[in-house]
């Protein structure tokens, strides 16, 4: 390979090939005339010139970088992020590891789904997780909302008994001493004494500003646990703990001036009926000894039951758990499966029912109409580039404006104005039944189908097309021809075998250009394609705007661009994208 | 605000720090509304934005014409933690999915929205049409058939939204919204089931199935569209004879553009629209935003609206007070979705319902189209 461009074929000194030469020379080291190898001082030159051209194009791969492939690149990790069901179902998905796929889920597994959903309804995700989930099986987003509604009953009846039994236990100071660590009960403390101080120097200003400048602002230091409480009674610690934020956090509140959530007497329920507890010596020692004797002939309701019957009787239909299960993991092939009309059930993948497979039959269509674009493009301006390359310049530029006007006008107006001529009431019909070529009631159908979007899009597309093909033309020599023919060539073979060859870069980027602008194109498929001219970016609309699963979006989204990249690949192992002229 | 809390939740509430807050209580002075524009943006910024600046002249309003893509957006601002819009104008299934992903404030309606003039509190003056925590409704409006009065070879008028599957004695090209919603319970009811049974029968597979066969009747000469605007523009150039939109469309179709298009009243999609105020609001902002809600949606306010537009207002108690149009001085009152003669038969489009199925039946009414 011996290019103009190859290095080695530039003659004279280049730091590139001199370093080469420094390779190849086998008598030791050429040493520079400082004394230190002439390699490593060329390294050193070079590395010097190649930072300076970095820094020279630093601000705009910056540019680009921030504003262009970073959020390119965080839109399509959507399409395989998944962090949602095990962020907000924890200790759910961890219990469903123990599921055998088909039957109810026992009782544990659904003291751990109460837990999480009381917690997931305080912080307002467990609707986000249902429309999730809604996505793969229909049904769960009211499912969730519905329980949502619910959550705050699991645990009232061990919240009456436990309170029954002692009313300290309904005070939220038992469970500051039985649960918060003693740093965090001093933290808070000396919190307390700064801001009545703060309030007592508010209270003494003489103007507004001043006590609005006063505002005591810090927030009550985060909660804390105690290590007794967490190894003794870790269920109920751990509950305790996310109320506390939940608390300091969305309510903006103190637990140590709120009543726990019912959910946390559950899970204290839990710890003593199962044996734990014991280990527990701190302050109220006392208490918790007296309610672990008493927890036996507590009246039970299991949570289990509490789902099935009270809360709604789908929680018994496994496709739920199912569903859960499969979209646990904090990545999903999920959205891509969907993509390809495939889909992820508890079963593995399946085929989606025939009747809701689209997407295959979209990216089919988008590629087929995309290259249909693309050759009309070619057959309507080959020509006109011809016309324009070979007039006059004067006419020429006139043409050239009458060419880019159309560019120049709202894409909106053009698409309306092509509604305006295609339908069947329209000027072309109008214009086929006065003359004859239609009967009245047997108008053409050219807009609301493929033809439309054919149609239209040729239209708009048409300047990319003739621009890069009357640039290359424009520089073809136009005795090249005349010679072919003095040499005894038809006009047709002088086009063929010379002209044509050579006005070839401008039609591979006319392609290009068409193909790529076509493939992504979104609004005038929307208008004037109807039900068989949309493309698959009408689909991608959709579940950005409308559907919100932006990760199906994403899916989509970055399947096109794989689509266009292996294209342009082929493209250039075919013809070469050096062979490509955009002027 | 959060100074006179912390004042009031300490106990010293009398001293005079919290006399200072009280008086202070400060309200931003540019107010970012979001609506649809046209002539329905036109009617909330005649009844509801002129005269509350009339009464604030300190106050601007900005329009974003998006609500459209307000889902969208409001979720791309939520992740990017900048929240520029301050109320934001969506119809009921928004307002639900924009609760459901927490991006809209939960309100406490009494306590946010006027009475009634005669002291009903606002919960029991909206009533059933607070479809969501987050939903604040505005008004009412319907999915309904328009006709051309003058088409060819028909014998009789149509009456009920049958006649659109009534290729015999209606024949020409009909136009119908290009998603499941509407669509599909029409089916059913045109199929025989009974309007009370519809969600039950849809949640089956058979139908589904059912559904969908009907409509493939339609399928070859119905033209679906996006957008509100193309049924009148093919009413008006008789692309096709019978297609469906929302009544405020066909309203001004006919009483402002004076088509020959008549209207029907038989099983039109009741909808709603109404507001949400975007989570996450700063405390000056959500002040103004409270303060222009508690006007902009009281009894006079929402009557007033359909001067301009004839869409019902949400409130009960604003259905005697709707008057005549501002220009054409004709009675609004029997152009009104929510008028007694006009919802004798309307059907109820189940917000849950639609929640959960959306997705589902989405697909498969595109693959359906496809085909």
């Amino acid at each position: 390979m011996t290019s103009a461009t190859d290095p080695d074929a530039y003659t004279g000194a280049t730091p590139d090939n001199a370093i080469r030469d420094a390779d190849r020379a086998e008598k030791g080291p050429v040493l520079a005339a400082d004394g230190t190898p002439l390699k490593a001082s060329l390294a050193r030159s070079l590395r010097v010139q190649k930072l300076r051209a970095l820094g020279l194009i630093a601000p705009l791969l910056i540019f680009i970088l921030v504003t262009f492939i970073a959020p390119i690149a965080d839109m399509l990790f959507r399409s395989v992020e998944n962090q949602i069901v095990s962020e907000t179902l924890p200790r759910t998905v961890q219990e469903l590891e123990r599921w055998d796929g088909e039957s109810v889920p026992d009782e544990e597994t659904f003291r751990a789904l109460a837990a999480d959903l009381m917690i997931a309804t305080e912080l307002k995700n467990h609707t986000r997780l249902g429309s999730r989930l809604n996505y793969e099986t229909t049904g769960i987003s009211s499912l969730f909302r519905q329980t949502g509604r619910d959550m705050d009953e699991v645990g009232e009846v061990y919240l009456d008994q436990f309170v029954e039994l002692d009313e300290a236990w309904e005070e939220p100071e038992t469970w500051m001493t039985l649960m918060a660590s003693d740093d965090w009960l001093t933290a808070r403390d000396q919190w307390a004494t700064d801001k009545e101080e703060a309030e007592a120097a508010q209270d003494a200003a003489t103007t507004a500003e001043e006590a609005i400048a006063l505002e005591f602002t810090t927030p009550e230091p985060d909660f804390q646990l105690n290590q007794i409480s967490q190894e003794a009674l870790p269920r109920t610690a751990s509950i305790y703990r996310q109320f506390a934020q939940v608390i300091q956090s969305e309510d903006e509140d103190s637990p140590s001036e709120e009543e726990p959530w019912a959910i946390v007497y559950q899970a204290l329920y839990e710890d003593l009926t199962a044996g734990r507890g014991e280990g527990y010596d701190g302050d109220i020692a006392g208490l918790l000894t007296e309610a672990r004797e008493a927890v036996g002939s507590f009246e039970e309701v299991p949570v289990r039951e509490f789902f099935l019957e009270e809360v709604d009787e789908d929680w018994a239909d496994p496709e739920v758990w199912g569903t859960i299960e499969a979209f646990s993991s904090p990545y999903t092939a999920g959205y891509f499966l969907a993509s390809a009309d495939f889909q992820l059930t508890p079963q593995g993948i399946e085929r989606q029912p025939e009747d809701q497979q689209i997407y295959g039959l979209l990216f089919q269509r988008t590629m087929f109409m995309s290259l249909t674009i693309m050759f009309s493009c070619i057959v309507l301006g080959y020509p006109i580039a011809f016309l324009l390359s070979n007039l006059p310049v004067r006419t020429s530029n006139l043409l050239l404006i009458l060419v880019l006007l159309p560019f120049w006008t709202s894409l909106l107006v053009r698409t309306s104005a092509w509604k305006v001529l295609l339908q069947q009431q329209g000027v072309i019909n109008d214009i086929l039944v006065w003359i004859g070529l239609v009967a009245d009631n047997n108008r053409l159908e050219l807009i609301n189908n493929q033809t439309g979007t054919i149609i239209a899009m040729t239209h708009i597309l048409l300047p990319f097309m003739i621009l890069p093909l009357y640039s290359v033309m424009k520089t073809i020599p136009p005795y090249y021809v005349r010679a072919a023919k003095s040499l005894g060539a038809t006009p047709f073979t002088a086009f063929r075998r010379v002209y044509f060859p050579q006005s070839v870069p401008g039609i591979g980027a006319g392609c290009i250009l068409v193909f790529i602008l076509a493939i992504g194109y979104y609004i005038t498929p929307e208008l004037v394609g109807g039900t068989t001219g949309t493309f698959i970016s009408n689909r991608i609309a959709y579940h950005i705007s409308s559907s919100l699963n932006w990760g199906l979006a994403a899916a989509l989204g970055s399947i096109l661009l794989a689509l266009v990249l292996v294209l342009y690949y082929l493209y250039d192992r075919i013809v070469g994208i050096d062979n490509v002229s955009l002027g | 605000m959060k100074l006179k809390t912390i004042l009031l939740s300490t106990g010293i509430a009398a001293t005079a720090g919290a006399v200072f807050a009280a008086g202070h209580e400060t309200m931003a002075d540019e107010m970012t509304v979001v609506s649809w524009g046209g002539a329905y943006q036109n009617s909330q910024q005649k009844a509801y934005t002129e005269p509350y600046v009339e009464m604030n002249p300190d106050v601007s309003v900005t329009w974003d014409e998006s609500s459209a893509e307000a889902v969208a957006k409001l979720r791309a601002m939520n992740e990017a933690g900048n929240i520029t819009w301050d109320l934001v104008d969506v119809v009921a299934s928004d307002a639900i999915r924009l609760c459901d992903e927490g991006l809209a404030m939960e309100v406490d309606h009494d306590e946010l929205l006027a009475e009634a003039p005669d002291g009903t509190p606002a919960s029991e003056d909206f009533g059933d049409l607070i479809v969501s925590d987050c939903f604040i409704p505005q008004i009412v409006y319907s999915t309904t058939v328009g006709y051309r009065n003058d088409a060819e070879g028909w014998t009789g008028e149509p009456d009920t939204i049958c006649a659109l599957w009534d290729q015999e004695n209606f024949p020409g090209q009909r136009s119908l919204e290009r998603r499941p919603i509407g669509n599909l319970e029409w089916a059913l009811l045109c199929d025989g089931v009974a309007k009370e049974d519809i969600y039950d029968v849809l949640e089956t597979e058979e139908g589904q199935d059912r559904a969908f066969a009907k409509l493939d009747e339609l399928k070859d000469n119905t033209i679906w569209w996006t957008a509100g605007a193309d049924t009148p523009q093919l009413l008006a150039d008789g692309e096709v004879v019978m297609g469906s939109t929302y009544n405020g469309r066909l309203f001004s179709l006919i009483a402002e553009q004076d088509q020959p298009v008549s209207m029907l009243w038989d099983a039109q999609v009741f909808d709603l629209d109404g507001w949400i105020i975007p989570a996450g609001l700063s405390d000056e902002k959500l002040a103004r935003v409270k303060d222009f809600l508690n006007f902009a949606t009281d009894t006079q306010r929402l009557a007033d609206q359909s001067k301009y537009i004839s869409y019902g207002p949400a409130r009960q108690s604003s259905a005697p007070l709707v008057s005549t149009h501002a220009e054409l001085g004709i009675e609004m009152a029997p152009h009104m979705p929510t008028d007694p003669a006009n919802s004798e038969n309307t059907f109820l489009y189940n917000y849950e319902w639609w929640a959960d199925y959306r997705d589902d039946l989405d697909a498969k009414f595109q693959a359906w189209l496809s085909q």
